[in-house]
C-alpha cells in the first residue's frame, strides 16, 4: 500500500482504455488483469494456432511464446507471466524473459515492492524455487507450500529431503519432509511440515509440523516447540517484534499460542488466519466461539456477532479496527467491520481494504454477475461488467476504482469521508 | 475375548502387522480411554445400550448376504466383535485383539449405512465402525496401502502424490488434447470469481484424465463460468477420513474450501465421486466446525441435472444400448439424488432398468468406505463379499451400468470380472459426452 | 404375607416408581447434558419434522425395508409392544389400586380382554426367547442382559397371569407379580429396557440426519 504514493490519486474518473480493442484485434482473448495502480490492462492472447502473446493496453509483447498463462501483475505494477516455449518453461517480466528455462514453473510470488520475482519450479524431476532467475542450488524429491520472505531476499518451502519408494509407510512416519530455505534443508526432517512462513526481516522461517499422527508442533528455523498440540494451523509472525503465533489445538478446543506459550485460552471450536496488525500490536484470528457459528477475534475477544462462514481479516495499521468477509445461511455474502455486519448483502463479496486508520472498510461486491465497490456498506455509482479490489490511498481517505464497463476500462478515484460511520 | 469370526479369517498386512507389533495391552487401554472419552459422547453410549440385539440389520449387509447368511458379518456382529468388547473390557485388549478390529472396521464394512434401513432402533452403525477406525488410527494400526494414501493426503492435499506441478501440467494438457475436438475450449485456471469451481479427485489427473476432458468439454459447450485452481486444494477426495485421521481430514477439506472462498466462486461442482461428497458435504465440514459446507458443493448428477432443465445441455443422439443405474451410497443415501440420477439417465438412455433394490436400497459396491483403497490383500474379501451385487447385476440382463462414482467403479469393475456379468461399466459424463449437442466441435 | 403385600404395594411399589420415574430423568438430562458437550457436531441436526417423520414410518410394521425382510419378527414385535404397554396401563386391577390408594379414576379394559394381551406377551416372550436361542446371527451377538429383560418381562407376565387365574398360592404369585413388575418398572432407566425413554431421540436423530442432511428416507 505504502508504494502506492506515488499513483494518481486525484479525485475523478477517466477512462484508462478502450478494453473492446483487444476482442476486436485478437480473436482469442482471455481474462482480463489489471494494474494495482489502475493504469494498464493485460491479458493472454493467442495469435496463431501455435503462438500466444501478451497483451498490455493495447500492445503485443514482441516475445512469443507456444503457451502463456498466469499473468498477474507485481505491487509494483510490472506484468509476469508463465511461458512456454520449445516444451522448456520460463518467467517474462515486461516482455524480458529470464536466461533460463525449466521443466515447469508456476505459482508466481512477488515481494512487497515488487521488485523480486519468484516461482516454484521442477527441473528434470527435482523441485524448488527460483527467485530472480536464480535456482535453488538443491533441488528435491518433491517441494510444495512455497512462500516469499516479503522483501524478497529468501524463499522457502516444504520440502521431501528423502527419496521414499511406493507406500513406504513406515519410512512416511520416520521423516521424509522438512523445511528447506534458500534451498537449504533443516536438519530436522519430520512426518509433514506446512505452510513455512518468514518473519518480517527474513531472518526466521517457522512452519506447522506434524511429528507422529497426532502430535503436531511449531518449529522455527529448524528448532521446536516445547509443546505438541493435537493440532496446528498456520502459524505468523508479529511485523514489530518478531514474536510467532500459531493457533492451536488442545484438549479438544482451540486456541492461540504465542512463542510456544498459550496466549488465547484453548476454548473454540475453530481458530485459524491469524493476523497481526501493522504496529504489531493487536491479534486477530477467525474463530467459532460454538459449533457452527464464526466470527473474529482480536486479541481473544471474539465479536458477539456471528455468522456460518468469515473468510479473510484485515486489520487498520495499529489493529484497532478490522473487518471480514462473512456469509450469511441464505448463502449471501457480505463484510463485518468492528463487529457489525453492513446492512446489505450480496451474491458475492471479494476481498476486504481497510484504510489505514481502520475508518473504512471497501470491497468488491457482486449481485447478479454485476460488480460495484461498496464503501462502509454504501455502493459506488458506477456498475462494472468486470471490476477489481478497491485499495485505499495511505492517508485513507480516498480509493482507487478500477473495472471494465461498457467496453472501456476504467479508473476512478473516490473520497470516502463522506462514507464514515 | 477372542471369538470365532475375525481371527478365523485373519488377511496378512503389512501395516496392520507392523502396527500391531509395537502395541502392548497397557497402551492401548490408554489410547481407547482417550478416544472414548475426549471424542465420543452420548451417540456411542446410547448406541452401545440400547441396541436390542435383534439382529435386524442383518439383512441389510451385502456381506451378510453375500456369505450365505454367516453371522459374524452381520452389522452388528462387526459392532459385537469390536466396539462391545473394547466398551466391556475399558479398552484392555490385546495387539491381536486390534488386529481384528482394524480388519473388519477397514476392509468389512464400507460405512455405507445401508443397515441403517434396517434398525429399528435408528442405531449407526457405521458412525460406530467409524470410532473404531479412529481407534485404530490412533494406536497406529492401518492397513498399508490406505495408509499411504492418508500419507498422500498430508503431504501433497491430495490422494495420489499428485506433485504441485504435476495438476496444471495435466489440465494444459488435456485442454490440448480437447482443442482438437473443440478448437476454442479452455481450462480456465485461477479465475476469480467465476460462477463454478470444478473438482475432481486425485486419480482423475493421473489415470482417468479423459474424465477431466470430458467435463471440460461440457462446461464449454454449455457456456458454464468455471475455472479450476492451479494451487493444491482443488482435490476433493478424503481417505484420511476412512482411516480415522481426521486431523488431516480436516487439514484437506480446508484446503479444498480456503481454494473456493480465494477463488470467490459460488458453488463447488464436483466429478462423479461419491466418498469425497461425503467429505466435503457430511464429515469434514462438521469437524471443522462448519454446520454445512461453507460454498455450496454439488455433485455432478445434481449439475447435469440443473444443465438439462436449463436447457443448457441439449441431446444430439440418444444412447439406445439398455442400462441400468447403480446408486452409490454417499449421493443417494448420503444426498437424496436419486431422482435426479434417473432424470438424467432417462434422458439420454430410453432403455433404462431399474435394478433391485435400488434407490436408498441399493446394495453397495463393497468397495466404498476406503475398502478398495486397502488394497490388494483385501481384494477378494470385497469381491466374495458382495456376490448380492453380481446377482443383482445379472438380474437386470442389461449389458451396460452406469455407476456415477469412482469406488463405486472400481468395485463393480472386479466383480463384474469376477462373476463374469459381462456388463459393460460408464460415468454418466461418458454417456452425457458421446450424446450431447457440441455446438463449437469440429469434426 | 398380609404385611409381605402391604410392603411391596406400598413403600415398594413407591421406590420402584421413583426409581423409574426419577432415574428416567436423570438418564434424559444427564446424556442431554453429555450430547451437548460431547455430540456438538450431531445435535444442531436434529429437526422435530424429520424426527416424526422417522418415527411415523417405523411406527408401521409393514413400512420400513428392516421390517419387510423379516416380516414375523415385525408383527411379534408390534403386538408384543403394543400389548406390554396396554395391558399393566389399562388392567382393572391395576386402577383399583390406584383408586384404593389414590382415588384416581382410571380407564379399563376388561379383564378378558387383559388376559388375552397377556398371553400374547407371554408368547412374544417365547418367540423371542426361541428366536434368540435358535437363530444364528442371534446366537452370535447374545449376552447375560438381552436374557436377563426378556425373562423379567416373561417373569411378569406370567405371574400376572397365574395370579389371575388364581393358580398355586394367590398371594405369594401376586407378591411375586408385583415384585417382577417393580423391577421391571426401576430396571427401564438402566438396563437395555432404557430404549423405552431412549428410542424416539435415536430415532429421531437418524430421521433428522437422513432427512435435513440426507435428503433420504431412513427407512
Amino acid at each position: 500500500m505504502r508504494l502506492a504514493s506515488s499513483w494518481d490519486w486525484e479525485p475523478g474518473q477517466r477512462v484508462v482504455l478502450e478494453s473492446t480493442k483487444c476482442s476486436e484485434e485478437h480473436e482469442w482473448q482471455e481474462e482480463f488483469y489489471a494494474s494495482p495502480d489502475g493504469e494498464r490492462l493485460a491479458c493472454v492472447v493467442r495469435l496463431s494456432d501455435f503462438e500466444s502473446g501478451v497483451w498490455v493496453n493495447g500492445e503485443v509483447w514482441e516475445s512469443r511464446f507456444d503457451r502463456v498463462w498466469y499473468p498477474r501483475f507485481g505491487p509494483d505494477n510490472r506484468l509476469t507471466v508463465l511461458a512456454q516455449a520449445e516444451m522448456d518453461w520460463t518467467v517474462a517480466t515486461e516482455d524480458a524473459a529470464w536466461e533460463d528455462s525449466y521443466t515447469y514453473v508456476w505459482g508466481t510470488r512477488f515481494s512487497e515492492d515488487g521488485a523480486h520475482v519468484a516461482v516454484s519450479v521442477q527441473q528434470d524431476g527435482a523441485y524448488g524455487m527460483i527467485v530472480d532467475g536464480k535456482i535453488w542450488d538443491t533441488l528435491y524429491e518433491n517441494a510444495n507450500n512455497f512462500t516469499l520472505s516479503p522483501d524478497g531476499s529468501r524463499s522457502a518451502a516444504a520440502v521431501q529431503a528423502i527419496p521414499m519408494g511406493q507406500a513406504e509407510v513406515a519410512k512416511f512416519k520416520a521423516g521424509v519432509f522438512t523445511v528447506a530455505v534458500d534451498g537449504q534443508a533443516w536438519d530436522k526432517i519430520v512426518m509433514n511440515a506446512w505452510t513455512p512462513v518468514f518473519s518480517k526481516d527474513a531472518r526466521k522461517v517457522a512452519a506447522q509440523i506434524r511429528l507422529t499422527h497426532f502430535d503436531y508442533a511449531i518449529a522455527v528455523d529448524g528448532g521446536l516447540w516445547p509443546d505438541t498440540y493435537q493440532m496446528v494451523w498456520e502459524p505468523v509472525f508479529n511485523p514489530a517484534n518478531g514474536q510467532l503465533a500459531a493457533p492451536v489445538k488442545a484438549g479438544g478446543a482451540w486456541g492461540v499460542a504465542i512463542d510456544g506459550l498459550m496466549a488465547w485460552k484453548p476454548r473454540f471450536f475453530q481458530c485459524w488466519q491469524p493476523v497481526f496488525s501493522r504496529n504489531g500490536q493487536r491479534l486477530a484470528a477467525i474463530v467459532a466461539p460454538e459449533y457452527g457459528e464464526f466470527t473474529v477475534a482480536i486479541d481473544g475477544q471474539p465479536w458477539s456477532w456471528t455468522y456460518p462462514v468469515i473468510d479473510q481479516v484485515v486489520l487498520s495499521d495499529d489493529g484497532s479496527c478490522a473487518a471480514a468477509r462473512a456469509k450469511d445461511n441464505d448463502e449471501k455474502w457480505t463484510i463485518i467491520k468492528d463487529g457489525k455486519p453492513w446492512e446489505r448483502t450480496y451474491d458475492m463479496v471479494f476481498s476486504p481494504a481497510i484504510s489505514p486508520d481502520g475508518a473504512f472498510a471497501a470491497a468488491k461486491v457482486e449481485k447478479k454477475g454485476q460488480h460495484r465497490i461498496a464503501v462502509n456498506g454504501h455502493e459506488l455509482e458506477t456498475v462494472f461488467d468486470q471490476a477489481w479490489d478497491p485499495v485505499f490511498n495511505p492517508e485513507g481517505d480516498k480509493i482507487l476504482v478500477r473495472g471494465l464497463s461498457q467496453g472501456k476500462f476504467l479508473r476512478a478515484v473516490v473520497p470516502v469521508e463522506q462514507y464514515r460511520y | 475375548m477372542s471369538i470365532p469370526g475375525i481371527r478365523d479369517r485373519k488377511i496378512e498386512d503389512v501395516g496392520l502387522q507392523a502396527g500391531v507389533d509395537r502395541l502392548t495391552e497397557d497402551q492401548i487401554q490408554k489410547t481407547i480411554k482417550k478416544v472414548l472419552k475426549g471424542e465420543t459422547g452420548a451417540k456411542l453410549k446410547l448406541y452401545a445400550e440400547t441396541c436390542m440385539r435383534c439382529g435386524l440389520c442383518a439383512e441389510g449387509c451385502h456381506y451378510y448376504m453375500s456369505h450365505d447368511k454367516d453371522p459374524s458379518y452381520a452389522p452388528v456382529s462387526k459392532v459385537r466383535q469390536t466396539m462391545w468388547e473394547i466398551l466391556r473390557h475399558n479398552g484392555k485388549v490385546s495387539p491381536e485383539f486390534i488386529y481384528g478390529c482394524a480388519q473388519i472396521a477397514y476392509t468389512e464394512c464400507n460405512m455405507c449405512k445401508r443397515c441403517a434401513h434396517y434398525c429399528p432402533l435408528g442405531i449407526d452403525i457405521g458412525y460406530i465402525i467409524s470410532v473404531v477406525r479412529r481407534i485404530c488410527h490412533k494406536l497406529g494400526v492401518v492397513p498399508l496401502y490406505i495408509q499411504d494414501t492418508a500419507h498422500s493426503h498430508s503431504a501433497t492435499m491430495n490422494q495420489m502424490w499428485v506433485k504441485d506441478d504435476e495438476w496444471p501440467d495435466a489440465l494444459q494438457w488435456q485442454e490440448d488434447e480437447a482443442r482438437d475436438e473443440i478448437p476454442n475450449l479452455r481450462i480456465p485456471l485461477e479465475v476469480e470469481g467465476a460462477d463454478i469451481f470444478y473438482s475432481v479427485i486425485g486419480p482423475e489427473p493421473k489415470f482417468r484424465t479423459q474424465l477431466i476432458y470430458q467435463a471440460a468439454v461440457l462446461m464449454n459447450e454449455t457456456g458454464q463460468s468455471w475455472t479450476m485452481p492451479a494451487t493444491p486444494g482443488w482435490d476433493n477426495s478424503d481417505m484420511a477420513m476412512y482411516t480415522g485421521d481426521y486431523e488431516v481430514m480436516g487439514r484437506i477439506k480446508r484446503a479444498h474450501f480456503d481454494t473456493a472462498m480465494r477463488l470467490k466462486v459460488k458453488r463447488i461442482v464436483m466429478g462423479e465421486c461419491g466418498h469425497a461428497f461425503r467429505s466435503i458435504y457430511d464429515m469434514g465440514n462438521r469437524w471443522l466446525g462448519w454446520k454445512m459446507h461453507p460454498v455450496r458443493v454439488m455433485h455432478a448428477i445434481e449439475f447435469y441435472h440443473e444443465l438439462l432443465e436449463k436447457g443448457q445441455l441439449k441431446i444430439a443422439k440418444t444412447f439406445d444400448t439398455p442400462v441400468t443405474l447403480h446408486d452409490p451410497c454417499n449421493i443417494i443415501r448420503g444426498r437424496g439424488l436419486m431422482d435426479q440420477a434417473r432424470e438424467v439417465v432417462k434422458a439420454f438412455c430410453p432403455n433404462f432398468v431399474e435394478m433391485t433394490p435400488n434407490r436408498e436400497h441399493n446394495y453397495c459396491c463393497c468397495a466404498g468406505g476406503g475398502v478398495i483403497n486397502c488394497g490388494p490383500p483385501f481384494k477378494n474379501v470385497r469381491v466374495e463379499g458382495n456376490k448380492v451385487k453380481a446377482e443383482q447385476l445379472i438380474r437386470t440382463g442389461v449389458p451396460v451400468v452406469i455407476a456415477p462414482c469412482h469406488n463405486c467403479h472400481g468395485g463393480l469393475e472386479d466383480i463384474i470380472h469376477a462373476y463374469k456379468t459381462g456388463q459393460e461399466l460408464k460415468f454418466l459424463i461418458d454417456i452425457i459426452y458421446e450424446c450431447m449437442e457440441k455446438p463449437d466441435a469440429v469434426e | 404375607m398380609n404385611a409381605a403385600y402391604e410392603f411391596v404395594v406400598g413403600p415398594l411399589a413407591w421406590i420402584a416408581g421413583a426409581i423409574f420415574v426419577l432415574g428416567s430423568i436423570y438418564r434424559l438430562v444427564s446424556m442431554y447434558a453429555l450430547a451437548v458437550k460431547k455430540d456438538y457436531s450431531s445435535l444442531p441436526y436434529m429437526d422435530l419434522k424429520y424426527s416424526l417423520r422417522s418415527i411415523i414410518h417405523w411406527l408401521n410394521p409393514f413400512g420400513t425395508a428392516g421390517w419387510k425382510a423379516s416380516p414375523w419378527t415385525a408383527a411379534v414385535t408390534f403386538i408384543f409392544h403394543i400389548c406390554l404397554i396396554i395391558t399393566p396401563l389399562f388392567l382393572l386391577g391395576h386402577a383399583v389400586l390406584l383408586e384404593t390408594f389414590h382415588g384416581i379414576e382410571w380407564p379399563t379394559i376388561s379383564d378378558g380382554l387383559a388376559d388375552g394381551l397377556t398371553m400374547l406377551v407371554i408368547a412374544g416372550c417365547i418367540f423371542f426367547i426361541i428366536r434368540r436361542a435358535t437363530v444364528d446371527k442371534l446366537k452370535y451377538i447374545t449376552s447375560g442382559m438381552d436374557w436377563f429383560v426378556i425373562f423379567l418381562v416373561l417373569a411378569t407376565f406370567l405371574t400376572g397371569f397365574a395370579a389371575y387365574h388364581q393358580w398355586l398360592n394367590y398371594q405369594f404369585i401376586l407378591i411375586l407379580h408385583i415384585l417382577a413388575g417393580e423391577a421391571m418398572l426401576a430396571s427401564i432407566p438402566f438396563t437395555r429396557l432404557s430404549h423405552m425413554i431412549f428410542w424416539v431421540f435415536i430415532r429421531g436423530y437418524m430421521g433428522s440426519e437422513f432427512g435435513k442432511v440426507r435428503h433420504a428416507k431412513d427407512w
